[in-house]
This record gives C-alpha cells, sequence and structure tokens, in this order.
C-alpha cells in the first residue's frame, strides 16, 4: 500500500507523482508577450517613482516597463542588470508585496499594483535565453579579489568586480554554488535549476573562479586572505541556526527548518523526500512559511506554525501568511513552545499561551499540546564563524558605509553583515556597492 | 420616452444611427446582419460601372494601437466594391424591401463627366433606395484615377458633379467631403452651390500606419511595398469634430444638413456631433472593430442620455453647441483659472510635476510626503496636468471670481468679457481702452 496523508511518521511519497509535481511547479508562471505588454501598459512612468526607491538595489523600474511597452525586452533587462546582475532570482523570490509592488501608486489608484516582479522575470528570462552574457569585463587590473561565500551577496560582487577589471576567486563551502538562493528558498519559487543556471550565466562574464569546499574557520584564514589578495569580500550568510533551548530538541524528526528546506531543494525526486504527517513549524519567518508551506505540498496532513506573538508581527509577509493559509497550513500565534515531547521521536510539543505585555512576551499561564511527527525550528539563523579581524555587532560583521569592515582590506555584505535584512535584493545590493567601494579603494 | 426617431435629407429612420459606406454594408448579407442588429440606416458601399475594379489581395487594413491593443485607428486601402454593379443593385433591391423603415442609401463612384452619372443615376433609381451619396472622399486608389478625393479636393469639380447629380434624379443627393484638404468650408459650400441636398463628412485621412523595420516597408505592406491608405476610427474624431463645426458655423452653409462621420464609436461621440450641428451619424470603424451588436449601446446610451437631459427628439438638442465654438480671438481673455488637486484622489504619480517642470511652467511644487502642489504664482492654467493625470477628477481646473487676485499676473480678475481684438499688446486692437 503505498504511503497516504495519513501515514503515521514521518514517510515519503505521500501523494502521487503527478500531484506532487504540480504542487512544485512554478507559483507564479512567467507572463506570455501579451501579458507582459498589457501589465506594462499599465505603468504610469511615474516621477521619482516610489517603486524605485522601495528597491533595495534602486532598479529604474519605470524605464525598464516602458522598455517592455516599447518591445525592447532586452533593453530592459539590461536597465535591470546594470543595477542588479541577480534580477532574474529576485524577479521569483523577491517579496514584491512589500517593496517595489507595494509602493505602487496604482495601490492607491484601484487597489492593484503593477506586477513588477512579474514584468522583471519577463524581460530577465528574454535575455537570459539568448545564452549569452551581456557584460564585456573592462580590460584586466591585475588586482586579485577573494569573495568567501557564493550566495547572491558574493555573487552580486564577484561580478561587478569582473566587470571592473578584477580577478575574482569565490571560496564556497559547500559543493554547489548559489548560497540560499540554491540552498534556501522555497522550491517552487524557482523552479527548472534557475538558481543554477543563473550563475552559470553570471560568472559567464569571466574572471570569476569559483573554488568549493572552501571556509573560513577549516581551510581558510581570513589573515591569509588579506596578505594574498588584494581585498577580501565576506558573504558568508548565517550559516548556523539558532535553537529553542528547551527539552526534547534532541529527539528525532526535529530539526532546523534550513535544513529540511535544503534537502528538498537538493532532492532529485521530491516523492523520495519524506515529511511528517503531522508537522509542526516554530517561528514567524519567511522560512517558516517555506517549510510548512513545502510540507503540505509534500502531503502532509497539517502543518501548523507557531508564532510567539501576535499575526501582524510575523517576519512573513501578509502575502506569504495568505499563501500558507491557502496550501492549508494553519498559523497558531501567541504561542511558545515550552517541551518537544516523544520517546526517541517526538510526538507533540507542549506551548504555552502568551502576549505582548510592558516588558515584551508575558505567558498567560495556559498551556496547550500539538501533536508532531516532525518539528521544524525556524527561529533565525546565526553566524557561523569567528575571525580576529572584524568587529561584530548584535552577532552579525560590523559595516559601515558600502560594507567596510574596521579592517581597510575586508568588506563584508548579506546576511553575515550588520545591515544585512535577510533578502536576496537586499545582499545583492550590498555586495554590488561593496565591489565599487573596493574598485575605488584599488584605484 | 424620448424618441431616436431620425429624419434627415425627408429620409426616416428609427435612429440616427447609420452605417458609413465601407466595407461592412458591401453585401446583402452584412446589411440585414446590421438592420437585424437595429440599426437604424446603411450607406451602400460605393458603385462603379463595370468592368468593377479589383483590390489587393495582401492585408487591406491596417491599425495604430495602444499597449494593450485597443485599436485607436484603421486604415484602408480597400477601393469600391469590387462586385458587378447588377449584383449590388439587385441586392439593395432586395434589402429595401425587407427593410422599408430603414434608411438605404447607395454611394456612388463613376469618372467626372456628365454621361457616366446620368447612367448610373437611373440603375439606383430602379432600387427604390432612399437617396445617394457622391464618393468625393475616398483618398486611395480611385484618386489616382481621377475620383474620389481627386473631386473632392477641387471644390469647382463637387459643384459641377452635384448639379450634374441633382439635375438626374428625383433622389436626395448627399456628398462625401474629404478631409484631404486646408479649409473645408470650401467643398461645403461647393456643394450647396451644386443644389447638394446636404454634405456627409468626413471620409478618411490619407495615411501610412507604420513602417515595418525589418522589411523597411510601409505597413500595411504588399509584396514589401505599400502605399497610402484611409485612416479611420477613434483618432481621427477630433478632426472630424473640427471639420464638423467649420461648416455649422460658416455663415454660407450653416443649418445645411450635415451626416456626421469620424471615429464615432460610442453614444457619447454621437452626441456630441449631434450638439455640433449633425443630423444623424455614420459608423465604421466602431462595428468594425466590434461587430453590429454596438448598436444596442449607442441607441440606449443616446436614449437615456437625452432623457436625462429632458430632450425629446434628435431636432432638439442638434447645433446646441455650434454659437459656443469660436475663433480664438473672441476667447475671454479675463476667465483666469487655476489647477487644483485633491490630494484625497491623488495617487502620487507625480506626472503632473514631471510634464509642469520640464515643459511648461515650472507650477507644481512637491511638499514632503510626495504632496503635488500647484503654484499659483506660476500657474498660467494651460490644462496639461489635467491632461496626463491618470485620475479622472483629481485635477480641475478653478474659477477665479472676479475681485480675485491672480497671484501669477498680480491682477485683479476683471468682470467683463475682453476678447484680443480689444487687447492693447494687439497693434490692431478696434476697442483698446
Amino acid at each position: 500500500m503505498p504511503n497516504s496523508a495519513r501515514t503515521p511518521g514521518v514517510a515519503p511519497g505521500r501523494l502521487p507523482r503527478e500531484t506532487i509535481d504540480g504542487h512544485f511547479s512554478d507559483l507564479h508562471p512567467e507572463f506570455s508577450r501579451h501579458e507582459a505588454a498589457i501589465e506594462a501598459e499599465r505603468c504610469y512612468f511615474c516621477y521619482d517613482a516610489p517603486c524605485i526607491d522601495a528597491c533595495p538595489t534602486g532598479i529604474d523600474i519605470p524605464l525598464f516597463i516602458r522598455q517592455i511597452a516599447a518591445g525592447s525586452p532586452d533593453a530592459a533587462a539590461m536597465t535591470i542588470f546594470d543595477s542588479n546582475i541577480l534580477g532574474g532570482m529576485c524577479a521569483r523570490v523577491c517579496p514584491t508585496e512589500t517593496l517595489c509592488e507595494e509602493a505602487c501608486v496604482r495601490n492607491d489608484a484601484e487597489g492593484k499594483p503593477v506586477e513588477i516582479g512579474r514584468l522583471q522575470r519577463y524581460a530577465t528570462d528574454a535575455l537570459m535565453a539568448t545564452g549569452e552574457h551581456p557584460y564585456e569585463r573592462q580590460p584586466p587590473t591585475g588586482r586579485r579579489i577573494a569573495v568567501v561565500g557564493s550566495g547572491p551577496a558574493g555573487l552580486a560582487c564577484a561580478h561587478r568586480l569582473a566587470m571592473k577589471g578584477h580577478d575574482v576567486v569565490v571560496f564556497e563551502s559547500r559543493d554547489k554554488p548559489g548560497g540560499l538562493n540554491e540552498h534556501g528558498i522555497a522550491a517552487y519559487k524557482t523552479v527548472e535549476k534557475f538558481a543554477e543556471r543563473e550563475i552559470e550565466w553570471l560568472t559567464a562574464i569571466g574572471g570569476i573562479t569559483i573554488e568549493f569546499g572552501r571556509s573560513l574557520g577549516s581551510d581558510l584564514v581570513l589573515e591569509d586572505l588579506t596578505r594574498t589578495f588584494d581585498a577580501v569580500f565576506l558573504g558568508v550568510g548565517l550559516a548556523g541556526a539558532n535553537a529553542l533551548g528547551i527539552g526534547g530538541e534532541d529527539l528525532a524528526n526535529v530539526e532546523s527548518a534550513v535544513d529540511f528546506i535544503s534537502r528538498l531543494r537538493q532532492s532529485e525526486d521530491l516523492t523520495e523526500l519524506p515529511v511528517g504527517r503531522d508537522v509542526v513549524v516554530v517561528g514567524g519567518g519567511m522560512t517558516a512559511i517555506d517549510a510548512a508551506v513545502q510540507s503540505r505540498l509534500l502531503g502532509a496532513d497539517s502543518a501548523t506554525i507557531v508564532y510567539r506573538r501576535e499575526r501582524e508581527r510575523m517576519g512573513a509577509s501578509e502575502y506569504e501568511r495568505n499563501l500558507a493559509a491557502s496550501k492549508g497550513v494553519k498559523i497558531e500565534t501567541n504561542a511558545r513552545p515550552l517541551e518537544i515531547q516523544g520517546g526517541r521521536r517526538v510526538r507533540d510539543i507542549r506551548f504555552e499561551r502568551t502576549r505582548t505585555g510592558a516588558d515584551g512576551i508575558e505567558s498567560t499561564g495556559e498551556t496547550f499540546r500539538i501533536d508532531a511527527d516532525q518539528v521544524f525550528v525556524a527561529v533565525g539563523q546565526k553566524l557561523a564563524i569567528e575571525a580576529s579581524l572584524v568587529e561584530f555587532e548584535r552577532g552579525k560583521i560590523k559595516v559601515g558605509e558600502a560594507g567596510r569592515t574596521c579592517h581597510p582590506r575586508i568588506w563584508a555584505g548579506g546576511d553575515c553583515a550588520s545591515e544585512g535584512d535577510d533578502l536576496t535584493v537586499t545582499a545583492v545590493a550590498q555586495g554590488r556597492d561593496a565591489a565599487e567601494d573596493i574598485h575605488k579603494s584599488l584605484a | 420616452m424620448a424618441s431616436l426617431n431620425s429624419e434627415f435629407l425627408g429620409i426616416k429612420s428609427p435612429n440616427p444611427f447609420w452605417l458609413a459606406s465601407a466595407p461592412p454594408t458591401d453585401k446583402e448579407y452584412n446589411v440585414r446582419r446590421a438592420f437585424q442588429a437595429g440599426w437604424g440606416g446603411a450607406v451602400w458601399k460605393t458603385l462603379g460601372f463595370d468592368p468593377h475594379i479589383v483590390n489587393v489581395n495582401g492585408p487591406r487594413y491596417g491599425a495604430v494601437w495602444t499597449g494593450d491593443r485597443k485599436l485607436l485607428g484603421l486604415n484602408n486601402i480597400e477601393l469600391i466594391t469590387d462586385r458587378p454593379l447588377q449584383t449590388n443593385l439587385d441586392e439593395i433591391k432586395i434589402i429595401k424591401r425587407e427593410f422599408p423603415d430603414r434608411a438605404l442609401l447607395v454611394s456612388l463612384m463613376v469618372p467626372c463627366e456628365e454621361a457616366p452619372w446620368k447612367k448610373i443615376l437611373g440603375r439606383v433609381e430602379e432600387t427604390e433606395a432612399d437617396g445617394v451619396e457622391l464618393n468625393f472622399g475616398c483618398p486611395h486608389g480611385m484618386s489616382e484615377r481621377g475620383m474620389g478625393s481627386a473631386v473632392g479636393q477641387v471644390p469647382e469639380y463637387i459643384e459641377m458633379v452635384a448639379r450634374w447629380v441633382k439635375s438626374n434624379t428625383r433622389m436626395p443627393v448627399l456628398v462625401k467631403l474629404t478631409p484631404n484638404i486646408t479649409d473645408i468650408r470650401f467643398p461645403a459650400r461647393a456643394a450647396k452651390a451644386g443644389g447638394g441636398d446636404g454634405v456627409s463628412l468626413i471620409n478618411t485621412v490619407s495615411s501610412i500606419t507604420g513602417v515595418n523595420l525589418d522589411t523597411f516597408s510601409p505597413e500595411p505592406t504588399i509584396d514589401g511595398k505599400g502605399t497610402h491608405g484611409g485612416y479611420c476610427g477613434p483618432a481621427i474624431k477630433p478632426i472630424a469634430l473640427n471639420m464638423v463645426a467649420e461648416i455649422a458655423r460658416d455663415p454660407e452653409t450653416a443649418g445645411f444638413p450635415l451626416s456626421a462621420i469620424g471615429g464615432i464609436t460610442t453614444w457619447r461621440d454621437a452626441a456630441e456631433f449631434i450638439a455640433l450641428g449633425a443630423g444623424n451619424v455614420q459608423i465604421c470603424t466602431a462595428a468594425m472593430t466590434f461587430g453590429f451588436r454596438i448598436i444596442h449601446e449607442l441607441t440606449e446610451g443616446l436614449r437615456l442620455w437625452m432623457e436625462e437631459k429632458g430632450i425629446d427628439a434628435i431636432d432638439d438638442f442638434r447645433g446646441r453647441a455650434v454659437p459656443n465654438v469660436l475663433d480664438w480671438q473672441y476667447l475671454n481673455l479675463n476667465y483666469v483659472t487655476k489647477a487644483r488637486i485633491d490630494q484625497d484622489l491623488c495617487i502620487k504619480c507625480g506626472r503632473c510635476f514631471a510634464v509642469c517642470e520640464d515643459t511648461s511652467h515650472q507650477a507644481i511644487r512637491i511638499n514632503p510626503g510626495r504632496e503635488f502642489e500647484v503654484i499659483d504664482e506660476e500657474c498660467v492654467a494651460c490644462n496639461l496636468c489635467v491632461n496626463v493625470c491618470p485620475v479622472e477628477n483629481c485635477i480641475t481646473m478653478a474659477e477665479l471670481q472676479p475681485g480675485e487676485i491672480d497671484a501669477r499676473t498680480g491682477r485683479v480678475v476683471e468682470k467683463e468679457y475682453s476678447n484680443w481684438t480689444q487687447h492693447p499688446n494687439n497693434p490692431a486692437a478696434c476697442a483698446a481702452e
């Protein structure tokens, strides 16, 4: 008998293959030319457009939309890539509902913004489909820069530096580049190995070498990098997962949500990926949503997100929360876990009700249990490196303008930096700006 | 209930919406469908003598669209009917007998001599059609052969042919004018002088709708080449409105029956033409874009509006806007307005600012929070901000009352009407003070 949603424990193949394939197809399918033309026509070409301000990479959105409307998607793509070389990925994963599209004046006009994200994807996909890399490198400078981490910050930094004629060596701890783009984002947001294809396209500019299995603290020493390279950019992300610090976290089938998502992203056959019957996710951010939604899409009978504060304080946007609800995810708010219970494996979790009081979260004294065959912890990630040359601030690498650290030859950006905010697009902006600053410093 | 009954040149129809002489009126089948749908009348596609003309076998139409493919203008290189004369005449007779309450006119185009006109008029009379329309308008193809707009561009020819026609038929004669001329009043006067019973306008505007940037050929393209066609549809309505108004307010032609044509798409367009003096309207492109069913929107929209206005019949508002069309020199220079932006309606797109700052008078400022505000000291009331604002009625023009001070000029707004003919800056001022 094949498994079903009701099969107890953690089991693969809870749904037929066709159903799972359908569940993990593109969340927002690509615009056809006709759809793009109609949507592009909706842009008002605002003066000093609010959407540009709302984009961390400051893409000239009205310009690229006008270029789509004028029948030049390739020109539109160049407008995007000039500001954001990972514009293809950002078009897929940006929470546009809290960025550019939230700022769109069409919200005031009729409550429906221009679909900027999908238009951006239309343009960037069109150019990337040509298979040619659109930028040429400037003459070689002979300078070498080390980029640690091949996530969005590192890649954006590497590309901009390569463009300027510098040689870049990217050090990646895993055996595959991409960072969270490759390992951390929900599968239905980046189908058909887009993250991989994008990196292939991006590095086609030349001058970028990626070395795998190399990480700070194991075989890389920051001091050595500063001696052997002209500059160092740290885009190492937050590789460590925070723990709940409660009893039972070591039980079987309790793990960090990022590990589950990474396993899912790297899975070649999702019907073979086991998932719990009753899944509980502790946390309130995008990672919690991605873990819970994908559990349901794999066939979990129930998936519950439990967040310690009020719903509107969740890190996940309203759009993401509604997406989760539409996939049958239950969101339980004002509750925090007391203990994960079970024998060898998790059986349930005991929670206490909370409220927000004058001193933050308070207990109401009321407790309850939720059955769980599998528990994902999504209460944030933390920096997994220690280095003596840079300063830290609230658990992240302290940076100033353009990602400068206190060391004159070290820059940092993305989630590992004190200015990071868990967004791909912010990481891209910081990597790019650091590259410009490094370039200036080498002049 | 308001009545849409129409009587034009003595021809009755249940509503003032006729199909213009054009592809939709080329055959019995099409016209029957139109009349079944409720159209008040039709002008049959232009007839000529046999051997009948031939059309190109590549594309006949080109178009101009908005980005979301709304059709703004259509261009046509189709010629007059390409079917045998007798076939058309037989079908006209069948349709007229089948729909005796509808207006059915026949458009004609034959060489510029009296004999052919006399000959064809006799044939048309046998069909029992209600009247004829002289096609002096088509700007493409036939004009190269000395017909269509080649006649319409020479007032003397218009007068001459109109006279021949009137002296050879008992039928009412409508003279269709081309807009491809500098002053439409001269052809209209000629039509009247020749004894025509009325004019219909405008025919199509000479045009090329685009150039194919791969083949470098004009659109529509026939084997890599193109020719100018006749432009019609919503894009030409403003041109038509002006030409209709010019004829309606010309003392020599004021009150001369006029059938309006040119981009009429909704009932509102029709009402505007009638307000400028048209006795009825003719429609083509709207039908060619949406099909004949639009007639229900046209008739019911017009009827409802008339009822709201307390207007009982078409003739009761015909020409009501004509006295308000003036030469520029008679416009009141003491009428002062200022743009006003309704902050509640504003969506903060800033287009008003961009265009005023870049292309007008720097009369809009941006306050904190993207609040756009008009600077009265600079605002010349050009109306550009109103025109580019995406939200209807968000920006309006507020009239300054007499006694108020125009912040731009520092002058008190005068109560009295005063125009350019009286202005001290006018060297020819007749009543300067």
